[in-house]
């Protein structure tokens, strides 16, 4: 048996020298204890003079051992050097022990680790500086802090980046540090009395602390869990707990008591204000008027999940509309119509036939986006005869705020719209039909079709075709034209 | 009447505050202030620097910048009908808190909402002052969330985004028809056109994934946006919840929603069910959220793990699903895929990664699981491993009771 005397508690480097050594010597872990300062060596135990001086070549060891090792030095169990060096021991048998999350030694050693990392993670959360302030005015800070583990060294580069313009110093009983706003410097612990007891700020955190509390959610246990009893002593707005929580029950009973009371003048006048606004808004006796009145449209259930409702776009007496089946994702979104990939499929076509955009009038059968939610992403979904009946209100009012002269269906949904029946787009396409009204319909796919077509010659094959219909409308329009 | 004293506004503003749920400071950009001489960071995660006796955390100084507002939603202390005292903060007076606060390490940052004075553009363009002074005059590297007022100017949305983390829009209540009632001056088509104009800037700065030379594009609220959904006020169940979650989640690529138990608020109107809020139905709710978002599950199957579009409040939604789908089970954790290793009571995303991880090893035994799972008793009757089969155990009778925890005394103080 060889005993290895460590002079720091914690400090890896070193352990890992005398590991080497040991390794590089074939000594197996039962043959080694290790002792840190201040322990004595066992009786029948060699001291440091037995140290091997071998330094021959070692194994190496995977990256992820470094890493858990520097960590579970940390650790305040004193058997973690043994631990530790009966790991590095059995890494060189079975290179892929820390693969094994079912083994002993390895998950003793990741519990270990995460121990310490938890609280360095509290230490993050739970120092409370306290300021002391000199004739100059200028602040320092100083916190007491009672780790579990040996945790200062490795959660002090935390506080230095986070108060890089603050000088501060943390003491803990077994270690300090301390910044000066340029460099980290360690020295030994200090005691509690080392840091002011109190700060001028910190009856306002408690203030707050106790405001911010709803008494009527009491979760005792979770606080606790989270907090552990065991830091309340050097947070000042612990004391607080105990009192919040006696009289949680019966300041819960005084919200509940305190019911409504007569509203302040203040509010009778914003009230009338309102109600008056909301008079002003009353029957729809424009086009703009729809625009803003479709906003809260409740005639069918699409309303409540779409963004917004996307009325039409373009000149207010276009000579033609495109009626297209509903908003997408993206116009959704923007609260415009054909501003996604149809919509960029239809401006094409309809600049390549020769029709003037800008003098369109575009819009939907249904003004609301229907959709499925997958994941991160909404799928489109058809509008159902129901939804397209109930929309026709919208896209009426648009027809005759417009009185466009030719109308074009984009779609099964907008043919069905406007036919008042389903329709089947192969057989209404290629001619016009004249409505009761005289207004001249034509009938087309949809340009979100085009899209969805895979095989490239087919695509070019319905594109064509879809022109096609678009050159009938050129025509139809340039007759109009004519006529007047 | 004097003047209130600061500490005397934080308590009102604090108090006004206390009804939002979200205090969460992660999930942003990671920044610090080394070598820049200011203060603040952000490394990813939050940390929690208090917790409440309410169990939440405290992780931000959640105040409003006032709460006087002129609006009348009936769940809202500040609606303008109520007799609360009412209190306004200048600009400074946040800032200069929330730099004390956050020198002591009180707070990861701070979290600002309003009521609504005004206009909506006067109240978002002091909200935004806030933010924009903590950065540019104070050099604060901390983590920084503004509400959203709904209809205000893009532009404000815009720089507000360029100064805060995070960004929130609260939706308030599960269907358009509650908020309408409930909240007569607010327009849900209004709410969800803000939250589409975040996502719209918030897809304006992603960077480009296939470009291979990344210019870099200034941050925009690098921690996205949530929203919050208040539980219990209205009459809406569980699934009509969970739906308007997932049709959110899915248009706005909200990181979070939050939902906030109802909670009996002073001075409240009678139309408001007075009585404790429903905390166990807060918290299958998070849980169902959870399944949603990292397990795979859909609104359906969830909801369907209850009644009447429920959740079943006695044991989690996923071991209620399993119960309802004992068929699927056992599953041999030495061969299941992820999947089906996900729906296992029990184990968690982690454990699953570890079980996979370890299994490209050696077959595993009951006690692996139990050391990597950490508790086996709830997976049990639902694996098989190399030692292990659960036969009659899955489809026993009482395995729900069996599975349902006893009722716990509440902790005395």
């Amino acid at each position: 048996m060889i005993a290895v005397r460590l002079q720091s508690l914690n400090d890896f480097d070193e352990w890992r020298g005398k590991a080497r050594q040991l390794l590089a010597a074939g000594l197996s872990p039962e043959n080694v204890a290790w002792r840190i300062p201040g322990e004595a060596n066992g009786l029948f135990e060699g001291g440091d003079a037995m140290l091997p001086e071998a330094a021959g070549p070692i194994g190496s060891v995977p990256r992820q051992f470094i890493e858990l090792a520097q960590t579970a030095i940390n650790h305040a169990d004193p058997a973690r050097f043994d631990l530790l060096y009966r790991v590095l021991w059995r890494l060189q048998e079975v290179p892929q022990l820390l693969l094994n999350a079912a083994d002993k030694d390895n998950s003793t050693l990741t519990l270990m680790a995460s121990a310490v990392r938890r609280d360095s993670h509290k230490m993050k959360a739970f120092v409370r500086f306290k300021a002391i302030t000199d004739d100059t005015g200028f602040e320092r800070f100083a916190a007491w802090f009672e780790p579990e583990h040996y945790s200062l060294e490795l959660t002090a580069p935390f506080f230095a980046r986070r108060f890089d313009g603050m000088v501060w110093a943390i003491v803990t009983p077994y270690r300090s540090v301390y910044w000066d706003t340029q460099t980290l410097v360690f020295a030994e612990g200090g005691r509690r009395t080392d840091v002011p007891e109190v700060d001028a700020v910190e009856e306002d955190w408690r203030t707050y602390f106790s405001s911010i509390f709803n008494p009527a959610r009491l979760k005792i246990s979770a606080m606790k869990s989270e907090m552990p009893v065991k830091y309340w002593r050097n947070l000042p707005e612990a004391e607080l707990i105990a009192p919040l929580v006696r009289g949680a029950r019966q300041a819960e009973q005084q919200m509940i008591e305190r019911a409504a009371s007569q509203p302040p003048s203040r509010h009778v006048k914003q009230t009338e204000k309102y109600a008056q606004a909301a008079e002003a808004q009353s029957e729809i006796t424009s086009l703009a008027d729809a625009r803003a009145a479709v906003q809260g449209c409740r005639r069918c259930p699409l309303y409540e999940h779409a963004t917004q409702a996307v009325f039409g776009e373009g000149p207010e007496h276009a000579q033609v509309m495109f009626v297209g089946e509903q908003p997408g994702d993206q116009e959704d979104l923007a609260g415009q119509p054909f501003i996604g990939p149809a919509g960029k499929v239809l401006d094409a076509a309809v600049e390549k036939v020769g029709i003037d955009r800008s003098r369109v009038y575009v819009t939907n059968a249904v003004k609301h986006f229907k959709f499925e939610p997958r994941g991160k992403r909404r799928i489109h979904n058809k509008p159902d005869a129901g939804e397209i009946q109930a929309c026709k209100f919208w896209l009426n009012l648009e027809i005759g705020f417009v009185k466009p002269k030719v109308i074009v269906a984009l779609g099964a949904t907008a043919a069905h719209s406007l036919l008042g029946r389903t329709a089947t787009i192969s057989k209404l396409r290629g001619a016009p039909i004249t409505m009761e009204d005289g207004t001249v319909l034509f009938v087309t796919n949809h340009p979100s079709y085009l899209l969805r077509i895979p095989d490239p010659e087919r695509k070019a094959l319905e594109r064509e075709k879809f022109e096609q219909d678009l050159v009938l409308v050129r025509d139809a329009i340039a007759a109009l034209e004519a006529c007047h | 009447m004097p003047p209130l004293t600061l500490r005397r506004k934080l308590a009102i503003l604090s108090d006004a505050a206390k009804y939002d749920a979200s205090c969460a400071s992660s999930g942003t950009e990671k920044r610090n202030s080394a070598g820049k001489g200011g203060i603040g960071s952000t490394e990813g995660s939050g940390i929690c620097h208090s917790y409440a006796p309410d169990g939440r955390c405290i992780s931000l100084l959640k105040i409003l910048l006032t709460n006087f507002c002129v609006y009348d939603c009936i769940y809202c202390v500040n609606r303008s009908s109520s007799n609360v005292q009412r209190a306004r903060f200048s600009v400074e007076e946040v800032v200069g808190l929330t730099l004390d606060f956050y020198k002591r390490n009180y707070i990861e940052g701070l979290f600002l909402s309003s009521g609504i004075i005004r206009s909506p553009d006067y109240t978002m363009e002091e909200l935004v002052r806030v933010a924009r002074s903590l950065r540019e005059d104070h050099q604060f590297a901390g983590y920084i969330h503004l509400k959203v007022i709904p209809n205000a100017a893009p532009e404000l949305l815009a720089e507000a985004g360029r100064w805060a983390d995070r960004l929130s829009t609260n939706i308030e209540m599960p269907t358009d028809i509650a908020l309408e009632t409930l909240a007569p001056e607010k327009r849900p088509s209004e709410i969800r056109t803000a939250m589409a104009r975040v996502r719209g800037k918030l897809d304006e700065a992603a960077p480009e994934a296939k470009t291979k030379t990344r210019t870099a594009k200034p941050k925009w609220a690098p921690a996205g946006q949530s929203t919050q959904m208040i539980i219990g006020a209205d009459g809406a169940n569980d699934g009509a919840i969970l739906n308007r979650a997932a049709g959110l989640y899915s248009g706005y690529k909200l990181r979070r929603v939050y939902y906030s138990a109802f909670s009996p608020i002073p001075d409240a109107s009678s139309r408001l069910p007075l009585r404790p809020p429903p905390l166990m139905r807060e918290h299958r709710l998070y849980q169902a959220d959870w399944l949603i978002r990292f397990y795979g599950f859909d609104v359906p199957e969830i909801v369907a793990g209850g009644e009447d579009g429920l959740l079943d409040l006695a044991i989690d939604p996923k071991l209620a699903w399993a119960l309802k789908h004992r068929e699927r089970f056992p599953v041999d954790v030495n061969r299941a895929d992820r999947d089906m290793l996900l729906r296992v009571p029990g184990l968690g995303t982690r454990s699953v990664d570890r079980i996979i991880a370890t299994r490209r090893h050696h077959s595993l035994r009951l006690d692996d699981v139990a050391r990597i799972a950490g508790s086996i008793d709830k997976v049990r009757p639902f694996i098989e491993a190399l030692d292990w089969t659960p036969g009659g155990l899955t489809d026993h009778q009482r395995l729900r009771a069996k599975l349902t925890p006893a009722p716990e005394q509440l902790a005395l103080f």
